[in-house]
């Protein structure tokens, strides 16, 4: 692209923008030609320009261990990641489809576990952390269990994407996947004009239908949906308000809830209000003091008695967790096929078990090509990238693998793909990653749409939000 | 609605009007300041605003000395003090945070917007030279707020909640106002027209933007008992106890659901006291006597209005929160 300056030497990953040749690919060409006419400047003030909104509409997250209340935007970057009609269909259709065997997985595992009986998946997976002995036999609405789920994808070539993770608990993102767009259409309102692009602002009704479809049988034509969150100082605040409000439902908390009569309520200033589905944005661990941890003054007591009895519903279902887990990760293509009868549209990434003895023999071997994650952490946190990491590191990490195997899994490194970026001096190739927000209700569904993240420091691999990590828009062509 | 949410929206007003009446009243008193008047000492000047907001003893266990200087700082942005005007933005914003759903985008960002230029401040300046540009950007971010607040939110009982708080809070603070003045209404005072009289009743109007109503509605002197009855009594006054109780049972009869017949009652007494009332009774029975009450009894209405409605426990009121935790000013 004309106005692209590749200094970054390192990177030999593939980039979005260009093909092999150095020329710019096609869905990028009516972009490349209008950035072509603008100098950086431009591109300067008008992010300068969105960062000031941002900040006026509030659109931050809260960050732990600082002065309370510390409220930190993320950094929005102006040039839209661009995909292609055929590439979206690929990802949008994989992505379904390791959502649909995910929540057959789930109920099986809850029910049957005709997964372990045919020998397809290990007997231990019933001591995993994430699996709740509580869930076990009891029925949930419509047999869905992750009824959000965002789906993490990367690129490493035109034609190869890699599911890195499946989140099923409470992912998050998908608010700066409406606002980077909405931004977008105010800054650069004549690109609109130039692209088809595939319109993703009615996830919020898309996402209120799928909870609507869930709400427990004997429910009112119209049942009353709920967002739980743990309260303002959360660090996804933003967004659990952000999507209460575009669903037109009430935000609650912990407090505002009671149990009586083998349902859930609420207090309104009417008095009390019997909540159907409840879209909660809270862990396992913290829902109900009297299941889980006593400790914790953000849930509602009794709750879970009224799930297990079908007396309301909860998205996503407790107990998901057992089915994002990293170790189970790795048995996702398995369950397509054992499920569904298909084969799998996206690839995992290869994956070696350190609990396994070959795998751990050959990760310890090679730690300075891998990249190490713990099973359990989320965030960027307890990870070892081999690559860039120094010597001190990869020994650190070696004591603290040999020491709990178990809880650690290893990856190649991938050479994930790159969009142009805006950076200090300029435009430069930056790398990425993609979440799509896959909402099920009676049916599978996605958006055209995704949150993209994007690693700002040169060279880095992860682009996570709590590790400094920004977005950018996702183009989705029509055609 | 949700309890909660009806509480934030409502303290979040009522922070807002409370900010908007120190203001109002830290401007007067300001402006008095600039008259020279030798037979009046500066703390004399200044100790009514403490009386006002009910912090004369804090104020004394923070501060040596009432110079003007010390109250200013005290009643604009001293965290110390619980109904500071920086306490007020404050804490309104912490309440607007914890329900931006409930409220049009507009508001929201109206009231984020608001406490960060107020962050941004220099908060030197303000106190050397540009008091009155401050409580004017305190009362114009006000006036702005409830615009927005009229010109955007749905008309439903998130509208009337908002609009309760700053009605409760507006009663409340224009008794405060008059009782500490309520002295100077001597029935001597009456026909007397000095030059003190003069500014410290037309400073009075000027703190309830009625000094143009009051010369448009007697196009006369400036004569105590007709400010009173313009503050206390009259119905087309928007700032007026009789205004407010107006605004008060209109909104309590408005909210959706059977509770609040205790509410509705209280306000009902109160409204007929106003509706029908006489100044010449009102000052018979004394002023200060009539104020005392109407201030009882407002607040037994805030009172029943959160047990009855908003009963969850009230957050971020700074009346009840840890001054520790405030930030301090740097």
């Amino acid at each position: 692209m004309a106005s692209i300056d590749y200094k970054n030497k390192l990177l030999t990953a593939f980039d979005e923008s260009v093909d092999s040749k150095k020329s710019v690919r096609q869905v990028y060409a009516p972009y490349a030609d209008w950035l072509a006419g603008k100098d950086f400047s431009q591109l300067a003030q008008k992010s300068r320009d969105a960062e000031l909104l941002f900040r006026r509409v509030g659109i931050t997250f809260a960050v732990y261990g600082e002065e309370e209340g510390a409220e930190r935007l993320i950094p929005f970057d102006v040039i839209p990641r661009i995909l292609a009609a055929s590439e979206w269909g690929k990802l949008s259709d994989g992505a379904c489809q390791r959502v649909r065997a995910l929540n057959m997985f789930l109920n099986d595992i809850y029910h049957g576990q005709d997964i372990i009986k045919a020998g397809i998946m290990p007997e231990s997976i019933l001591t995993n952390e994430m699996y709740r002995p509580e869930m076990q036999g009891v029925d949930v609405p419509g047999g869905v269990y992750a009824h959000i789920a965002g789906i993490d994808i990367v690129r490493t070539e035109a034609d190869t994407f890699y599911v890195l993770e499946d989140n099923l608990r409470t992912p998050s993102g998908v608010s700066y996947m409406l606002e980077d767009r909405r931004m977008m259409m105010r800054l650069f309102p004549e690109l609109f004009r130039q692209y088809p692009i595939s319109p993703v602002e009615h996830y919020p009704q898309l996402l209120l239908e799928n909870l609507r479809a869930v709400a427990p049988r004997g429910t009112t034509s119209d049942p009353t949906v709920v967002l739980m969150t743990p309260g303002a100082y959360n660090s996804a605040y933003f967004e659990h308000a952000f999507l209460a409000q575009q669903m037109g439902i009430e935000l609650v908390e912990g407090r505002d809830m009671f149990v009586k009569d083998n349902a859930v309520f609420m207090r309104t200033t009417e008095g009390p209000k019997k909540i159907d589905v409840i879209y909660r944005r809270i862990d396992d661990d913290f829902i109900d003091p009297l299941a889980f941890r006593q400790d914790s003054m953000l849930g509602v007591p009794g709750l879970v008695s009224v799930y297990r009895n079908g007396g309301v519903a909860l998205a996503n279902a407790i107990g998901t967790g057992v089915a994002d887990d990293k170790a189970t990760y790795t048995y996702v293509p398995d369950m397509i096929k054992f499920y569904l009868g298909e084969e799998p549209i996206l690839s995992n990434v290869p994956t070696y078990k350190l609990s396994k003895e070959d795998d751990r023999k050959y990760v310890l071997d090679n730690l300075a090509e891998l990249v190490v994650k713990e099973v359990q952490g989320s965030g960027g946190y307890g990870m070892l990238v081999g690559p860039t990491s120094s010597k001190a590191q990869i020994e650190e990490f070696r004591l603290r693998i040999l020491a709990n195997p178990d809880n650690y899994i290893a990856q190649p490194t991938l050479a994930l793909s790159t969009c142009p970026t805006m950076v200090e001096q300029g435009v430069a190739p930056r790398h990425v990653d993609l979440r799509p927000y896959v909402l099920t209700g009676k049916t599978t569904s996605v958006v055209p749409g995704a949150l993209c993240r994007v690693a700002m420091n040169e060279g880095s691999l992860v682009v996570n939000s709590s590790q400094g990590g920004g977005t950018k828009d996702t183009w989705v062509l029509q055609c | 609605m949700l309890s909660r949410t009806a509480d934030h929206l409502y303290w979040m007003a009522r922070y807002i009007e409370r900010a908007e009446n120190m203001a109002r009243m830290l401007d007067v008193t300001y402006r008095m300041s600039l008259v020279q008047n030798a037979a009046q000492s500066e703390a004399a000047l200044w100790v009514p605003l403490l009386h006002i907001s009910d912090t004369v003893e804090d104020f004394h266990k923070a501060y040596d000395e009432v110079t003007a200087h010390n109250v200013i700082y005290y009643i604009a942005m001293d965290s110390r003090n619980l109904s500071s005007i920086y306490n007020c933005l404050r804490a309104a914003r912490e309440n607007a945070h914890a329900v931006r759903v409930a409220m049009s985008s507009e508001m929201w960002e109206n009231i984020n917007s608001l406490w960060l230029e107020f962050q941004q401040m220099d908060k030197k300046l303000i106190l050397d030279s540009g008091l009155s540009e401050f409580c004017d950007w305190v009362k114009s971010r006000s006036h702005l707020f409830r615009g927005v607040t009229y010109g955007t939110m749905l008309r439903d009982d998130g509208f009337r909640f908002t609009r309760l708080g700053g009605f409760i809070e507006r009663a409340d603070d224009m008794a405060r106002l008059l009782d500490v003045k309520y002295h100077l209404l001597l029935p001597s005072a009456s026909d007397v027209g000095g030059a003190v009289d003069y500014y410290e009743w037309s400073a009075l109007l000027r703190s309830a933007s009625a000094y143009e109503a009051y010369l448009k509605v007697y196009r006369d002197a400036v004569m105590p008992l007709r400010v009173a009855e313009l503050l206390v009594l009259r119905h087309d006054m928007p700032r007026s106890l009789h205004a407010c109780m107006d605004e008060l049972t209109t909104i309590l009869d408005q909210l959706t659901g059977d509770a609040g017949r205790e509410c509705k009652r209280l306000a009902g007494e109160m409204h007929s006291t106003l509706h029908y009332g006489r100044i010449e009774d009102i000052y018979r029975g004394g002023l200060h006597e009539f104020l005392e009450a109407f201030l009882r009894q407002n607040n037994r209405l805030g009172v029943e209005i959160q047990r009855t409605y908003l009963n969850a426990p009230i957050i971020n009121e700074p009346e009840k929160s840890n001054v520790g935790e405030v930030q301090s000013q740097g």
